[in-house]
């Protein structure tokens, strides 16, 4: 991020990766809904962000107009060789119709309520045995020692990888996740060791099958015909990535507002039925998670003139913002009864892990201030934010109060 | 309910759900889940002065747009 040139003007040079956006992004956005409201670039090859929850409502609906087959932002702009086959490197995200149906269809029951509320007794005990190990320590680290733990642990038993992986586990998937925005070369050496455990595990359930996901994929058809083991590969990798960042994203910034809002965490201590209206607005105001879509071909939408294999930067998080849809969007109302929020994403690519990201979100919370109702923040600088298309804290050192 | 000797009733659009899931989790006694995740209504959506409230509040609250309350005489 360092050699690139400062963003003088986020109407017409906007980057996601420059540091004002990536500190405090919401009076930028807040300015490109006033000003145009579909942002441009020429960084990355050339890039379009709606700004408004009616453009990013459009673009992330339509996918007559918009493929998903890569969704991060990459160095450059998309030839024909970049892109993957139609079934997409990580099926169902980065698959479009008709095919998307068919892979997402498979993976749904597997993240419907039911089974993942099933979950819920042992996040608990994940939570509480995290929070025990920095026990009697009077700054904790809610990200580093916390938030971050929180979702590998739980992606790891969904997979049935052994127990005694968790902690070499959550290593792996941090180094992935902080390759992201290297280089492909680094990004290729760094994934190497996770594809060979991938590899391991997936041998390992082939002889012996168990009940989980892994086993699950393996044994799953379409139209009478396993699925190709790339495509199992694929969906590992996506259940892998995309239920991480994004949720330690959710559960580091909701801590965050609250360690920074005592009236907002006492409410919470003391009216623990708000918690699941709380949650919502969470996500609202802190979702962390956008997404890309490529234009398909030349064309004039929402007023721009789009250009084949443009790049689209869904801002969700921006379309929670916008006073159109929200009234007092800009401000964190805790108990918020209309909340249409998008954190989620719209149309058919909805997160499929939303259920479980509201799951760990909740229990991580309620977890946390049972254990300490009073926490602020021990220094506003040390905080650090994520950079790239997942936002959240990533230092997030919590001074806790007696 | 009986509005003027009418029905009021809930419907969810299944072509627009996509298992946002938040009608199920705010009004549990109007709405469920299929297998797949997506947003049923119970029994035929019927609604009392008590539901009707709730079902209101998920429509509010639901992203994609596909609850819709309907009166019929």
């Amino acid at each position: 991020m360092s050699d690139k040139p400062p963003v003088v003007d986020f109407a017409t040079d906007w980057d996601h990766t420059d540091p004002e956006w990536v500190s405090d992004p919401y009076p930028i956005w807040e300015d490109l809904r006033q000003r145009c409201p579909v942002a441009h670039t020429d960084r990355y090859g050339g890039a379009w962000f709606p700004a408004t929850h009616a453009g990013v409502s459009a673009i992330a609906k339509d996918t007559e107009n918009f493929t998903s087959r890569t969704v991060v932002i990459g160095n450059g702009r998309p030839t024909d060789e970049d892109l993957p086959a139609p079934i997409g490197v990580a099926p169902p995200i980065t698959s479009d119709p008709p095919f998307h149906q068919i892979a997402r269809k498979l993976i749904l029951p597997a993240f419907a309520p039911g089974p993942i509320n099933a979950l819920e007794d042992q996040i608990r005990e994940l939570c509480a045995q995290l929070l025990d190990d920095v026990e009697g320590e009077e700054i904790v680290n809610a990200s580093l020692s916390y938030a971050r733990n929180i979702p590998p642990a739980v992606i790891r038993q969904m997979l049935g990888f052994p127990e005694e992986d968790t902690e070499k586990f959550i290593e792996m998937v941090h180094v992935i996740i902080e390759a992201i925005d290297q280089p492909e070369e680094v990004r290729i050496q760094q994934f190497k060791p996770v594809e060979e455990y991938f590899t391991r595990q997936i041998e390992d359930h082939q002889e012996n099958p168990r009940d989980d996901l892994t086993t699950f994929l393996l044994n799953a058809e379409i139209d009478g015909q396993k699925l190709a083991v790339e495509h199992v590969f694929g969906t590992m990798v996506l259940i892998l990535v995309a239920g991480i960042d994004t949720t330690w994203g959710a559960i580091g910034a909701s801590l965050w507002h609250l360690a920074q809002h005592p009236d907002d965490l006492a409410r919470l201590v003391n009216e623990p039925e708000l918690m699941p209206v709380a949650i919502e607005e969470f996500l609202r105001f802190y979702a962390p998670v956008t997404m890309a879509r490529l234009v398909k071909t030349d064309m004039e939408y929402l007023g721009c003139p789009m250009k084949e294999y443009d790049w689209i930067l869904l801002g969700f998080p921006a379309a929670n913002r916008d006073p159109v849809v929200f009234k007092d969007a800009d401000t964190f109302i805790i108990d918020r009864a209309e909340n249409r929020h998008v954190a989620f994403g719209l149309g058919i690519h909805r997160c499929i892990g939303s259920n479980l990201a509201r799951l760990e979100l909740r229990v991580a919370l309620e977890e946390f201030i049972k254990r300490y109702p009073k926490f602020q923040l021990a220094n506003e600088k040390d905080v650090t934010w994520s950079q790239g298309q997942i936002r959240g804290p990533r230092n997030l050192p919590l001074r806790i109060s007696a | 309910m009986s509005v003027e000797g009418g029905t009021v009733k809930v419907v969810i659009d299944g072509t627009l759900c996509q298992g946002q899931g938040r009608c199920f989790s705010i009004a549990p006694t109007v709405f469920d889940f299929d297998d797949l995740g997506n947003g049923v209504v119970i029994g035929d959506g019927t609604l009392s002065a008590e539901t009707l409230t709730l079902a209101r509040l998920a429509e509010a609250n639901c992203p994609e747009h596909a609850i819709f309350i309907e009166e019929s005489s």
